[in-house]
């Protein structure tokens, strides 16, 4: 078969057209089909479930400052959140992450103080920590559901693959909770302690608490909860009737961060703690 | 017509040069900034956002502007503006443009910038900001791009152009709204949090967008052939002079509120701005200028006999911009973020990197500015005196 010169070029132009056009095919359908879905996993026979996840924290169990430390600690070693230093040894708080961490009163619960009060009631420590709102404004305001509230059990939830980094969310949330990674975090985790288990974030990303969801997948209590003092943290379903965060907050005094904004936190703090909470 | 971009003087060579060189440095600095991440700006955990934010805010003003001109030229019959009509739409596509680069200068993960379309999430603000914002951006393409080109060949733009053209007018509305929306449904920032934040940032971006357009149009004057015309010149200024006054207004508005409600988060931000909270005062100086500028160029643009001379009104021109830029492209979003949602005083200031970076994106939208403003400048050269009907 001759073919000429003008006749070749069109074919290769046609078929080089086709084979782009089949591969640009190739990679659409990559991302429009459906991966693994969550169904086509087996879910853990001891995974801990719940409606409604909640905490209350029983801030009279906490004396020392070791208390408080144990826990924040024991959180941050397990999510190898980094630990940013400014050069003379103090806390960098600017580029600061945390997902649980001591405030003192006045801040943790602001304009709520008096002129009156003493110092050290101002300055009481409580612990804080993303608050898993019922309305979370921070999933409201994400562009890319980057942060999402998992349907079945009420966690808001952080994919740090998809976040563009955009800090909306940080921008909305009202209690601070969330910390932006302002530059790459994997030297600022300290070796000793570093959980090979649980993934590290990149920077660019932003990272919050998340209740622990992946030590719930496998039975276990989130790792504050854990380290806390005996009866400093409880854990549980508050659409369960019989489950003790319920009960303490049907019958006892607690209190929640700015509740006035409807944002409807999930973390309640007990007030006037006695020894059976 | 881009050809006419690409001959000019020696002084439009150096000017272009010299716009060149302050992108490369933005962008070496970018790309710093790529490598090392956001934490080579000056924000941090508690002002998370800062001035590529503010630039943007404000900027989306700028470009929402353009419908200054657009309505009274295309609604009302303002012959007039026939000849800078095109001026304020390539200023919209100048500013857009810079819009555009400071939301993605200010992104921790840039790569995945698509991701706000691969996943479209409409109960967030910024994905309709997206949306609105790259729609706005090819309407003033397209309908600048047609109507010079009609010009050009002396002949009525096409009938098709037409619902584009009024189409533009809620759109540029809807940019600026949609942007004081970002800010103004967060619980639990107070200063942000005021039904008339959309309304303020109109008329903030009804009194800076015209009044960077006075300045354009005497520097066109200045150094082309081209004459945008007194009288078109003293209507903008007019219409500076209303919204400059419904802006100083409305911020009027806020104080009443803040102040006497006497709530502290209400009052806190203000007094952080204008007066220093808690010993930081660092923002005092410039907000306090901000209001000077603010009152003078007020009071110049309020008398008709300052407002006629346009040297005056220029300089009440360049004023009042400084004074805005200031509001709305620092002020207004640091402001939000002190005190933090802690209640304790954290403070900002960006780099020297940042700052760099914010001046490379400027210096983008400039020179998109140039070759736009060349184009029609060297169009509107060559039809000198012939007056089209749009």
């Amino acid at each position: 078969m001759s073919m000429d010169r003008r006749k070749f070029l069109k074919i290769a132009g046609i078929s080089s057209v086709l084979g782009l056009g089949a591969s640009v095919a190739q990679a659409t359908h990559n991302i429009w089909s459906k991966g693994l879905g969550p169904d086509q996993v087996a879910q853990n026979s001891k995974a801990l479930k719940a409606k409604h996840w909640a905490m209350v924290i029983d801030m009279s169990k906490f004396r020392t400052d070791a208390d408080f430390r144990k826990v924040a600690d024991a959180c941050h070693h397990i999510h190898n959140v980094p630990n940013f230093k400014t050069p003379d040894g103090k806390v960098d708080i600017k580029n600061e992450i945390k997902w649980i961490w001591k405030e003192t009163y006045e801040h943790a619960f602001p304009q709520q103080e008096n002129p009156y009060m003493e110092e050290s009631l101002k300055e009481k420590p409580f612990l804080v920590l993303c608050n898993h709102c019922e309305n979370p404004a921070c999933v409201r305001v994400c562009p890319t559901k980057a942060t999402f509230k998992r349907q079945d059990d009420g966690i808001v939830m952080m994919d740090m693959h998809r976040c563009i980094g955009c800090r909306f969310c940080m921008a909305a949330c009202p209690y601070g909770a969330r910390s932006f990674n302002w530059t790459d975090p994997r030297p600022a985790i300290d070796p000793r302690f570093e959980n090979r288990e649980y993934p590290t974030r990149t920077k660019g990303v932003v990272e919050k608490c998340t209740f622990c969801t992946e030590r719930l997948a496998v039975g276990k209590m989130p790792a504050c909860v854990e380290a806390a003092p005996k009866g400093g943290m409880f854990f549980g379903d508050l659409e369960n009737h019989n489950s003790e965060v319920r009960k303490i907050v049907k019958t006892r005094l607690t209190v929640r961060r700015k509740p006035e904004l409807g944002t409807g936190p999930s973390v309640y703090y007990l007030i006037g703690g006695k020894d059976h909470a | 017509m881009l050809e006419k971009a690409l001959v000019g003087s020696k002084k439009y060579w150096m000017w272009v040069s010299f716009l060149g060189t302050l992108i490369l440095v933005g962008l070496f600095n970018y790309l710093r900034q790529f490598s090392y991440g956001l934490g080579i700006t000056g924000l941090g955990r508690d002002v998370s956002w800062g001035l590529y934010i503010g630039q943007f805010t404000f900027l989306v003003g700028v470009a929402a502007s353009a419908v200054m001109l657009v309505i009274p030229y295309y609604l009302h019959d303002f012959k007039k503006f026939g000849k800078i009509v095109i001026l304020g739409e390539f200023l919209a596509v100048a500013a857009v443009i810079m819009c555009q680069l400071f939301i993605f200068v200010d992104m921790g993960q840039p790569m995945r910038v698509l991701n706000v379309m691969l996943h479209p999430t409409p109960n967030s603000v910024m994905f309709w900001d997206f949306l609105v914002l790259t729609g706005y951006l090819v309407l003033n393409i397209v309908i600048g791009w047609v109507t010079i080109g009609s010009d050009r060949k002396g002949v009525p733009p096409p009938k098709w152009i037409k619902p584009f053209i009024y189409l533009s007018i809620p759109w540029a509305v809807s940019i600026h709204t949609v942007t004081a929306f970002l800010f103004a449904g967060l619980p639990g920032r107070h200063f942000w949090l005021s039904a008339i934040m959309a309304a303020r940032f109109l008329a903030s971006a009804f009194a800076a967008g015209p009044s960077l357009l006075i300045i354009l149009a005497l520097i066109v004057r200045k150094t082309t052939k081209f004459d945008p015309g007194k009288e078109p010149i003293q209507a903008i200024g007019k219409i500076v002079a209303y919204a400059m006054f419904a802006n100083v207004f409305f911020l009027g508005l806020e104080f009443f509120t803040a102040f006497y409600s006497q709530i502290p988060g209400h009052m806190e931000s203000f007094i952080y701005l204008y007066k220093g909270l808690e010993g930081h005062t660092e923002l005092v100086p410039l907000m306090r200028l901000s209001s000077v500028l603010a009152v003078v160029s007020l009071g110049m643009l309020l008398f008709p006999g300052i407002r006629k001379r346009e040297g005056l009104l220029a300089f009440a021109a360049v004023a009042l911009f400084i004074s805005l830029w200031i509001d709305k492209g620092f002020g207004l979003i640091i402001g939000g973020f002190v005190p933090n949602m802690l209640n304790q005083v954290r403070t900002y200031w960006p780099t020297v990197t940042e700052g760099l970076i914010a001046l490379g994106v400027w210096s983008v939208g400039f020179f998109v500015l140039t070759v736009l403003y060349k184009v029609a400048v060297g169009v509107r050269e060559e039809t000198a005196g012939v007056e089209i009907e749009h």
